[in-house]
This record gives C-alpha cells, structure tokens and sequence, in this order.
C-alpha cells in the first residue's frame, strides 16, 4: 500500500447558499499523477484553494502532506508548491531573481539558491535570457518557469491549476517532461485541466460535476466503465449531467 | 530576518524598475512643496477699494493716500457716485468702498468729529473681515495723526491712554510661510506614504502573485513588513529633502529644535501612516477600490489636522476627529520644535499618542490580512 500524501473526507466549501465543492472524499499516493478534470465552474480550483490552505473548507476533514487543513495551514505551505490559474511570478523582476527570491522565502541556502538556480535555467534551456524581466518571457516559458519555480524547494505535494491554458502543443509535450520528472523525484502531482490528452497521462483520473466527484480511477478504467474509446467521451458522458451553467 | 531579507530585496527591485512611481517619489515633493506655500497663504493683499469722495478736499486726499500706500489695497476706484461703487462690488471688481462725506474736511476742523462709511463685499469671509480691519486701523492711525497735528494730547486729551503693544514670538515678523511650510512638509509626506502604501498589497493581489505569497510560508508579519519598510525609508528620504533643500534653501526655515527629535517623531508618524495605507489595502480587492478610499481618508486627515485652519475654531465634534487624526500630531509637532524649538519633554504627550496609533492601524493591518480566506 503506498504512502497517503492527500486525504479528504467529506470536504465541503459553501459560499452563502451555494455549495462550490460538495463532500469531497478522495485519497491521493505520494509519487503520483492526480489528475483533477471538470468543466468550468465544476468547483476544481475551489476544492483545490482548500487543499492548498488558501481557503478554509466549511465542513468535512483534510489532511495534505499529514497535516490537517484546519489547523496546520502554516506547515501545509511549508510542504506544497502551488501553481495558480493566474501566471504568479513577478513580470518586474528577472528569471534569477524571481527564483532567488521564491527559493528565500521557502528557506534555501544561498548555496542552494545558486545550484539550483543553474541546474534551471539549464533545464529549461534559458541561458540567455537570465536577465530579462520574467514579463518580456513568452508565455509557455512563463508557465514552464512557474511550475519550476513552484517545484523549487522539493515540495512533498504540488498543486497545479490549469497549468497549460494557452499553450501550444509543444510546449505542453516539454511541460509534461517537466511533470513526469518531478514525479520521478517522488513529488506528487496534483493537476487540474482540460485537455484531455493531459488527462491520458495522468496515474488517475477524478471528475467532478457540479461541485461533487462522480468518478475516480485510472484513465483505461474510466473509458472501459464507460464503455468509451476516448477521455474525450468519458468527460462527455459526465459533464452532460451538469446543471451549473459554465462560466 | 531572512525571510525579510529577500522580501526586501524584492520590494526594492520592484519600487526602482517601476518607471511611473520614482519621479512621484522625487518630484512630487519638491513641486509641492515649491508651490503650496505660495497659494496657502493668509496675508491678505491686493485689497481692492471703491472710494466715494463727496468732500474732495486736502484731508480726503491724505487720507486716501495713506489707504493706497499701505501696501493691502488697491485704489480700484474714485468717484462720487455710490452706486457706481456699488456696482462694481457687484461685478465682482472692488471689495470695499469707503464712503468720505460732504463736508469731511470742514466738519472735521469744526466740530472735531466725522463720520465714515465703510462697505464691505462679504462673498469671501476671510479677505472682507481682514480688509475691513486693516481699514479702519489706517483710518485709526489717520484720526490720531489728525489730533496730534492739532492738540497736545498730554494737556488735554481727558481720555486716558493705554497703549498696547504686541510683539510677535516664534515668528516676529509674521510670516506666513513659517508658519505653512512645516505643515506642508508633512502633508506631502503623507500623500506620498500613504498612496503608495495603500497601493502595494494591492497590486500583489491584483496581478495575482498575492497567491503565491499566500502558499507560502512567508509569515503576516514578516510580508507586511517588508511592505512597511521600504515606504518608510522612501517617507524619510522625501522629508529629507523637502526639510534641508527645499525648506532651508528655497524658505530659509532652519529648525530651531533638535533635528534628531523631529526624525524621532517622523519614525513613529511613518509607522503610523503606513500602516493606515496597508489597512486600506488589505480592504481593497483592485488598485482602483483602494486608490480611491486612500483618496478620501487622506482628505479628511489632511482638512481636519489643523494645516490650514486653526483646530480650536472647529466645532466640537469636528475636534474630536482632529484629535484622532495623526495628522494633526505631527504638523502640531513640526510647528512647535520647527518653529519653537519645542523639547522632548514638550512633545512627549504627542510621541504617545503616535506610538498608540502605530500600534492600533499596523496591528489591525497584519489582522485583517488573511493568508488562508
């Protein structure tokens, strides 16, 4: 049996009378690629937020890297990267210095800062560009500096929302290498999307509908429980049943 | 402190690659503090008179001649028609008219007493109280000229004399300036700290980078602080400036208390301050929402703290605001160790309050900045 890294049960987020994510009962393994699918308006980046401690859950019980939601949102941030919808680095400031920073305030060492400031940009093929402003950076480069920069102090967990909005195909293949090599590195992988060739590669799948998890498993039991060829017809078949309008 | 260190680092970054906000932070200072004093200014001048002289005679003459060379009026008129007067107050050309009578000269030698008549537009408060006082002192100054010529006051003058004389402390020679540009130094120090401190956490949430603070271990204290910190090192330096350039070189105002006392005061008012910008931005979802509530608190703090009007004239409820805007503590302050020379001992009451608001606004800033929603 494999280390738990998330555990949910019944986890809700109300916003007045509307319920944004629905008891929630899910399990995700430390190594591994989650893939967390939804239309729009599903409830994915709220049920998300609560696991990150950027929100407060109304009711049910977490616990991300062992500890619980509540109470221990502090040691939770010292365990995740997160990676929002919204490109989060700083535009005015360089490649470098967004990592050095973001690797401060996550505690590294210069030592450690200077390392793995060179491992990245080796990585990511940005010898060049060092010393432009992040802003000036084409978007797919944003994003696979984000996620590295997310991935930055080895997080146990990292959470990743729609990280691929807007960028093409290319880029997406290489994004992916970067995803498979963290989990390589034992960190799991949580990920929203929706582009269900990304949800091919995901571990296991879970979709939610209309702020409730109606289905989790691998992608080839989901098409066989379907009795579909494609994810593509699987997100189909559950996202027809939706009653929340997309936003 | 590491933490801190890099927060640092960053915000520094950020405030000198941001090409709108430096010359806010440099000039802004410096053309304020170049072109208020001028304006807010209370010396009444250019008085414009209407005088109606019906007698036109030598005294009316000397008379006239000494409201004209007294520097506060200017002779907008002479006629002998009241109306005409009149209506030129009417047309917003002449504030005043003086009205001499038929006769001033002869009743006046005759019988030793006249009678003048003074009108006065009344629209602007302020320029009609001012301009009717300096009028009838010169009148005044006119009438015991007048008796001297014709009699020795000594012998028979049955009225006795009291002279009063007043002599002018802290600003001998009443100038307005002295009075306005300490004031003014904090007014910009104040729109400047505050603005840009309302504007900071703000545009972290705006851009959206606020979530990935917000992920992280940084601690509340630690990320406001590293918003506090730099905008206090930037208040230091705009009251720098304005204190030994603009106010020593252009105004000549050298302070005549401690220098070390007044940064001491302006340590704490910059916390103060701050902190009342960071609290406006942790309300505020977009720089706009918080721009304009700075706008209107910084308003209220700066009409309501004694700059340009004397506290003691307001009515009371609008002390009690006056007493609870650290506004008014600090120009209070730069007036008396500025312009007094005012001692710790002196201000001690004002450190306190400002310690207590430093206390209030920032703890209740880091309170109402919340990491997890």
């Amino acid at each position: 049996m494999p280390e738990i890294v998330i555990k949910t049960k019944q986890l809700t987020k109300k916003f007045g009378d509307f319920t944004a994510a629905d008891s929630i009962t899910f399990e995700v393994y430390k190594g591994e690629i989650f893939g967390f699918l939804g239309a729009n308006g599903a409830g994915k980046t709220t049920a998300m937020r609560m696991l990150c401690g950027l929100s407060r859950p109304s009711s049910g019980e977490a616990t991300i890297a062992g500890f619980d939601v509540y109470t221990e949102t502090e040691k939770i941030k010292r365990n995740i990267g997160y990676m929002s919808q919204k490109f989060s680095l700083y535009e005015d400031l360089t490649i470098l210095e967004n990592i050095r920073f973001f690797g401060g305030i996550y505690g590294l060492s210069d030592r450690e800062i200077e390392e793995k400031s060179q491992h990245l940009i080796g990585l990511l093929g940005l010898g060049n560009e060092t010393k432009k402003l992040v802003g000036a950076l084409p978007l797919g480069w944003k994003q696979k500096l984000a996620f590295s920069v997310a991935i930055l102090h080895d997080p146990k967990i990292v959470f990743l929302d729609e990280p691929t909005g807007g960028v093409d195909p290319v880029t997406r293949r290489q994004f992916w290498d970067l995803i498979y090599e963290a989990a390589d590195r034992g960190i799991t992988v949580f990920v929203t999307t929706h582009y269900m060739d990304e949800a091919e590669y995901c571990n296991r799948l879970s979709m939610m509908v209309d702020g409730e998890i109606k289905a989790l498993d691998t992608p080839s039991n989901l098409k066989k429980q379907f009795g579909v060829a494609s994810m593509d017809e699987v997100f189909y078949e559950l996202a027809r049943g939706a009653k929340r309008t997309a936003d | 402190m590491r933490t801190l260190r890099f927060l640092l680092q960053k915000e520094f970054k950020q405030i000198f690659r941001n090409k709108s906000l430096l010359p806010l932070i440099f000039l802004m200072p410096i053309i304020q503090l170049l072109i208020i004093p001028l304006a807010a200014d209370y010396e009444i001048k250019n008085i414009n008179i209407s005088i109606v002289d019906h007698d036109r005679s030598s005294f009316s003459r000397a008379l006239i001649s000494k409201i004209t060379a007294s520097g506060y009026f200017v002779l907008a008129d002479y006629g002998n028609s009241f109306e005409d007067a009149f209506k030129q107050i009417e047309d917003n050309e002449s504030d005043l008219i003086l009205e001499i009578p038929v006769g001033f000269e002869r009743n006046l030698i005759r019988e030793n007493r006249e009678k003048l008549f003074i009108a006065v537009n009344a629209i602007n408060g302020t320029k009609a109280n001012l301009g009717g006082a300096y009028l009838n002192k010169i009148i005044a100054e006119y009438n015991a000229e007048v008796r001297l010529q014709w009699t020795d006051p000594e012998r028979f003058s049955p009225v006795p004399k009291i002279n009063v004389a007043s002599s002018n402390w802290f600003n001998p020679y009443m100038n307005y300036r002295f009075f306005m540009v300490p004031g003014i130094l904090v007014f910009l120090v104040t729109m400047v700290g505050a603005y840009m401190a309302s504007l900071n956490i703000v545009k972290e949430k705006e851009i959206g980078t606020i979530e990935q603070i917000n992920v992280s271990p940084i601690s509340k204290v630690n990320f406001i602080l590293g918003k506090l910190i730099p905008f206090w090192i930037i208040g230091v330096f705009v009251f720098s400036v304005g204190l030994f350039f603009v106010a020593r070189v252009v105004y000549g105002i050298v302070p005549l208390g401690s220098i070390g006392l007044i940064y001491g005061f302006l340590a704490i008012y910059l916390v103060a301050l701050l902190g009342v910008g960071l609290l406006i931005s942790t309300y505020s979802d977009t720089q706009q929402q918080s721009m304009s509530v700075a706008f209107f608190v910084m308003m209220i703090f700066l009409l309501m703290s004694g700059l340009f009007t004397p506290i003691e004239s307001m009515p009371e409820w609008a002390q009690v605001i006056a007493y609870l805007n650290p506004v008014t503590y600090f120009i209070e302050v730069m007036r008396m160790v500025v312009l007094k020379g005012s001692e710790f001992k002196d201000i001690i009451p004002h450190f306190l309050k400002m310690i207590g608001f430093a206390i209030f606004f920032n703890t209740w800033a880091v309170w109402n900045y919340r990491k997890t929603s």
